[in-house]
């Protein structure tokens, strides 16, 4: 191959003719430069990769969070850097530590409570199934990680007749009570007070 | 550049932000007028929106897409959307503790039935009180935000004019840079996160603004 290659009229130099010491540059750009290009473009893949990180634990415990309601009392949330502003690797990777721990602590505490449901869910069983060696035992709909206010309640039949003569049995509650809001007060009509009150005062005058 | 038959304006992203959110985008309306008292066709479609939109829904949106990319750009900014809820996010908070979507103003009703329904992030500007063209941009040394005291630390995030920020970027409007009851007209603004589709930014605005001055042809 010759020194200089020429093709369709363009003169391209050779890299093996490039002195590196003499500042000589294919790309026209100081090593210095180069470098610094370079290391820009790691930290930007770096920021890029640790955001996608971010996104998909986001996702996860999103879903986590629909799954997990009803169930009260799990922390999630896990604190801001600070912003609105273009956030930093090691500001990033401690978003992503702190998703990473909060999705473990939720899962954790999910199964923890998942056993615990479970547990209650055959007591309830064997408290349907036995009602007078469970007395006065009542579990509740959140018990067993279930929404609403239902609850198995393991009660005498006609009181204390039944308490006395070992009449027991697991009785069901209703569900929750009926949505009442503030009752809106009504306003006083227009009463024959007014209405006289305007005739005397038209009298008067 | 804009195409004259698109419905909403095309905001700039500075660059530093392009390379490093490459979703990131404004989009933006004129209507051409401010607020005023709710109409009664307003406070009725917040009503049925309210019965539309209840519990099952509020706990499903984290998992929705939009609701999610929010979410997720929030967290890549540095905020937090469990202590600065997303616009829907906080929508939905106010649904579930009033037991619905209570009517306010002409202006936030609409921008209410627009987020709710496209899940996209809207905000409103006094027109007359915006220089030029809209761009998301980080502030630079010495930037105030009006009715803010101090300076903003170089490089938040703000939604700007030509001349000054009017907004932080989902947080604290410049004082005077709002509707208020005199303004006569009214920039609607959607900001699009990756995961966002183009086209429910532009159904949001759309949203609102029909809300806002009728039905548009």
């Amino acid at each position: 191959m010759a020194p200089s290659a020429t093709r369709k009229g363009a003169r391209v130099p050779a890299l093996l003719e490039l002195d590196p010491n003499a500042g000589d540059d294919p790309l026209g750009v100081a090593p210095g430069e180069l470098r610094e290009r370079t290391r820009d473009a790691d930290r930007r893949a770096a920021r890029t990769e640790l955001r996608r990180q971010i996104a998909r634990m986001e996702c996860e415990l999103g879903e986590l969070f629909a799954t997990t309601f009803p169930r009260l009392g799990i922390e999630w949330a896990i604190g801001a850097a600070g912003g609105p502003r273009v956030l930093g690797i090691a500001e990033l990777e401690s978003t992503r530590d702190a998703l990473a721990d909060r999705l473990a602590e939720a899962r954790a505490e999910i199964a923890r409570r998942a056993d615990h449901e479970q547990a209650n869910r055959e007591l309830v069983e064997r408290m349907i199934a036995d009602p007078a060696d469970y007395r006065w035992v009542r579990v509740r709909n959140e018990d067993v990680g279930e929404p609403g206010c239902k609850h198995w309640h393991s009660r005498p039949k006609w009181g204390i007749i039944g308490m006395f003569l070992g009449w027991w049995r697991v009785k069901l509650s209703s569900g929750c009570p009926l949505a009442t809001g503030p009752r809106l007060r009504r306003r006083p009509p227009r009463d024959r007070e007014d209405h006289d009150g305007l005739e005397g005062s038209a009298q008067a005058a | 550049m804009n195409d004259p038959e698109e419905f909403a304006v095309h905001g700039s992203v500075d660059r530093s932000l392009t390379d490093e959110f490459p979703g990131l985008y404004l989009r933006s309306t004129l209507v051409e007028r401010g607020s005023g008292r709710s109409t009664r066709g307003m406070k009725e479609r917040l009503r049925i929106l309210s019965d539309r939109f209840a519990g099952p829904q509020a706990i499903a949106m984290r998992s929705r897409p939009i609701p999610w990319a929010y979410r997720v750009f929030f967290r890549h900014i540095g905020l937090d959307p469990d202590e600065q809820p997303t616009p829907i996010e906080a929508l939905t908070l106010e649904r579930m503790k009033k037991g619905g979507f209570v009517p306010n103003n002409l202006l936030d009703d609409a921008l209410t039935v627009a987020i709710v329904e496209s899940g996209v992030a809207v905000r409103a500007f006094d027109a007359d009180r915006v220089q030029g063209a809209l761009a998301i941009r980080p502030s630079v040394e010495g930037e105030t935000l009006e009715g803010r005291p101090g300076e903003l630390p170089a490089g938040t995030l703000v939604i700007g004019d030509e001349l000054r920020p009017l907004a932080l970027l989902f947080g604290a409007t410049a004082a005077g840079r709002g509707v208020h009851p005199k303004s006569r007209r009214t920039l609607l603004v959607a900001i699009g996160v990756s995961g966002v589709p183009a086209i429910a930014v532009e159904e949001a605005l759309w949203l609102a603004a029909e809300c806002m001055e009728g039905t548009r042809a």
